[in-house]
């Protein structure tokens, strides 16, 4: 005895592979950090006298771009795994290297709406709700550039497994999708929230 | 294999658990002996600290007197490090790694490779924890609790601190996915939701509490992490003073912000500190009682609901801050039901004893400590969920006594109980039983002087966290002789705890040799592959054929009957 069981295939009485269980149970951990942290905000805004409206210091339009390019995202990474379910490993590498393309787009859009802010003296110090805009819009960024590591490794090295594993490589691909598909809705809550109310 | 890739670099989980179980219990030796210096400070205040005292330098320690700031800093690492460094990574993770696997006869964790990350994290995050001693301004010093905005203006080391939880976070997330993961998905054949051993099941739930609860605490950490260094004032209310200078910031925080996202997490931490213990203490009471366990069905639901529970309760750390009655009688009314299952599992565990044969051995002898003490302090947490007495004994020794009888003389029991009682299964060898009851009677008679006292000094109105044990406070005079006898049995206990140090050295090469793989004949599936196991644990395929508990089953040729064991006919 000394491989794993249900690496690859379901388990039949859990109905789950033992990665596609251990992302879902990262993302409720994830719930619950974006969770709290939009608690906080909740908090921060009923006790204030004078919380701004985010249209009035934050790009709409920008940020609505940037909401197209990561939905967008959301439909490539799945066109990736379905390429992959009909063997087909170079579309799923195109469909792959699209979705990492939003992702730095989303990055770059982002980069400018940060320098913009810095330039008129709009810092995280400045106001709690600028504090919250760049905690929750900080750490979201950072999701958005650890999803681009995981599908760098998935297109480069990590493609090797699909010679020796295929099913457990498109598993890798389902997995790795889920977690951007979670990216891509923390992002469609912050934009209402912060961007229009 | 070389030596960094099987004991250093190892994913088996045996070998991790052991990392753990090793680096725990190294820390926790550190936080208690922080505590001893720190109880010789509370004993006799301002008096030079005999033979040590000038060790630690002119900035912590000038003349051998402990600073009023080295108090504060010693105070917050010590339930810093036993909480998060020392008691979880024991009970959680060193016992669940070594034993969770083996228990629902799997061959290793879900995720071999996800479970040595996580204990690297936890290994950096503890280290950086203390290198909070050696920055400018010292470690951090406003409590484990770190409440703004005290914490906010604090040195340098709250800083260090607050990196370092959030090392320890990440590190805990990662394996409680991992536990949970491989208790989905690793049981064996036949390995039912209703035959798993009672302990797996504590782990599943403290799993989902590490899962669900801390994330909130890295949010909390990271706005506060953002306060200190990003001037952000997200715990800093408007118009505050520091030294009589208005504090420079934008205000308009919350310092209830902190303390709500604080106990979301910190009070399910107290059942990730309380249920593994009590898992291990049923597999011992199991096994030396040689019969079934009372109500193991009930004992599962019990724990189920009072993880569900413990997520609705966090505020009764807060009756003090002006919340409300409203929302104080919703959380003392959770807090008095949440205490239905713990008295059940308990309840259990006693109406379990009724007419057993016990064999007394000293693993059973600190699983049967653990009731009366879990049993104190659980008894002595009620008068602290109900919000009209919590106002007298909030922030007094009282709360000091209360919770250190479920961790001290109950988790840390379970914990020597569950050494004295796996070791055979890590070793091949058993613990020497002579030496064992040398450390159990000194460590149980030492483990109620040192806290029933604080129950006392606590209801007498003494506070805590005070730099000269209360001795400036005309109503602590009377209780004050109290500091005296509890330090003098700290140090006794310390004392003790080498011959439990010896004792596990000499055992592991001198030990009594067991010649069979289940030296206690027990019922569970880890006995059922060899002591201690190879990589891959089992050595044939395993499944379970029957529930966790069936001891002296009626017309059965021996007193116990494995879960291994195939039903006849
Ligand atoms: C027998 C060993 C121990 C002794 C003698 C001891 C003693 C004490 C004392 C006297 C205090 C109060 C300090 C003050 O208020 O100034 C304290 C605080 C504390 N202890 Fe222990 N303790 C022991 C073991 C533990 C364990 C096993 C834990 C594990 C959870 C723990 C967790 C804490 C915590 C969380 C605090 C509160 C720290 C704070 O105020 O921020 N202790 N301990
Ligand atoms: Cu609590």
């Amino acid at each position: 005895m000394d491989a794993i069981p249900y690496t690859v295939h379901e388990r039949p009485d859990t109905g789950l592979f033992n990665a596609k269980l251990g992302i879902w149970l990262f993302l409720s951990a994830e719930v619950m950090l974006f969770g709290s942290l939009f608690s906080s905000y909740v908090l921060l805004r009923i006790g204030s006298p004078n919380w701004p409206q985010g249209a009035s210091l934050l790009n709409i339009p920008l940020a609505t771009l940037n909401t197209v390019v990561l939905i967008a995202s959301s439909v490539t990474v799945v066109l990736a795994w379905a390429s992959l379910r009909m063997k087909n490993l170079q579309r799923c590498k195109l469909y792959l290297g699209l979705t990492m393309l939003c992702a730095f787009i989303f990055l770059i859009v982002k980069y400018f709406e940060y320098s913009a802010k810095f330039a008129h003296g709009l810092f995280p110090a400045t106001n709690n709700f600028l504090g919250i805009y760049f905690t929750l819009t900080g750490l979201h960024a950072l999701h958005v550039a650890g999803g681009i590591v995981v599908m760098s490794y998935l297109i480069g090295p990590g493609s090797k497994m699909w010679r020796t594993d295929p099913e457990r490589f498109t598993n890798r691909i389902e997995v790795a999708g889920l977690y951007w598909h979670f990216v891509d809705l923390v992002w469609i809550f912050l934009f209402p929230v912060l961007y229009l109310l | 294999m070389p030596f960094w890739r099987k004991y250093i670099f190892s994913t088996d989980h045996k070998i991790i658990g052991l990392q753990y179980g090793i680096t725990g219990f190294i820390f926790l030796l550190l936080g208690f002996m922080m505590i001893l210096l720190m109880r010789w400070q509370l004993a006799y205040p301002e008096q030079p600290l005999p033979v040590i005292g000038t060790w630690f330098g002119e900035d912590f320690m000038p003349g051998g007197i402990m600073t009023p700031d080295f108090y504060n800093q010693l105070g917050a690492m010590h339930g810093t490090i036993m909480v998060f460094l020392g008691i979880v990574p024991l009970v959680f993770a060193a016992f669940g790694n070594y034993l969770v696997p083996l228990q629902i006869g799997a061959p290793d964790m879900a995720f071999p490779k996800l479970n040595m990350v996580s204990y690297d994290l936890y290994f950096i995050g503890g280290v950086l924890m203390l290198c909070g001693f050696f920055v400018p301004g010292g470690a951090a010093s406003s409590g484990w609790t770190s409440y703004p905005p005290l914490a906010d203006i604090a040195p340098i080391g709250q800083t260090v601190w607050l990196i370092g939880m959030v090392f320890l976070i990440n590190s805990s997330l990662l394996a409680a996915i991992n536990f949970i993961a491989t208790i989905f998905q690793l049981r064996a054949p036949g390995m039912t939701w209703m035959r798993l051993p009672f302990f797996v099941w504590a782990q599943l739930v403290t799993g989902f509490l590490l899962l669900l609860a801390f994330p909130p605490l890295e949010g909390a950490s990271i706005l506060q992490l953002l306060d200190r260094v990003a001037g952000t004032s997200f715990f800093l209310p408007s118009g505050l003073f520091v030294s009589g200078q208005p504090m420079n910031v934008a205000g308009g925080g919350s310092v209830l912000l902190w303390q709500h996202l604080f106990w979301f997490l910190g009070h399910p931490e107290v059942y990730v500190l309380i249920l593994p213990a009590m898992g291990i203490v049923t597999e011992i009471i199991a096994n030396n009682i040689r019969k079934p366990i009372w109500g193991y069905k009930t004992m599962v639901y019990s724990i189920v609901v009072l993880g569900f529970l413990s997520f609705i309760v966090w505020a009764h750390h807060m009756y003090l801050t002006n919340m409300g009655p409203a929302i104080s009688v919703f959380f003392q009314a959770t807090t008095m039901i949440i205490s239905i299952p713990s008295v059940v599992i308990l309840t259990a565990l006693f109406i379990s004893l009724w007419g057993a044969s016990i064999r007394f051995n000293t693993a059973m002898l600190f699983a049967l400590a653990f009731l009366p003490m879990f049993g104190i302090g659980g008894l002595t947490g009620l008068p602290l969920g109900l919000s009209a007495a919590d106002i007298h004994l909030h922030d007094t020794y009282y709360v000091i006594g209360h919770f250190h009888y479920v961790v001290a003389p109950g988790t840390i029991f379970a914990l020597f109980a569950g050494i004295y009682y796996w070791f055979p299964k890590i070793t091949g060898r058993k613990m020497n039983e002579v030496l064992g009851h040398l450390h159990f009677w000194p460590s149980f008679v030492c483990m109620n002087f040192i806290f029933f006292p604080m129950l006392i000094q606590g209801l007498a109105g003494m506070s805590r966290r005070l730099y000269d044990g209360g001795s400036s406070y005309a109503i602590n005079q009377p209780v004050l002789h109290w500091n005296v006898v509890i330090s003098i049995a700290a140090f006794i206990m310390g004392a003790v705890q080498l011959v439990f140090i010896f004792n596990v050295i000499w055992s592991m090469f001198r030990g009594k040799r067991i010649h069979d793989d289940n030296p206690w004949k027990a019922t569970t599936l880890e006995w059922a592959c060899p002591s201690p196991p190879g990589h891959g644990n089992f050595l044939t395929p395993v499944a379970a054929y029957r529930g966790p508990y069936e001891y002296s089953v009626p017309g059965a040729g021996e007193d116990f009957t494995p879960q291994y064991q195939k039903q006849e006919k």
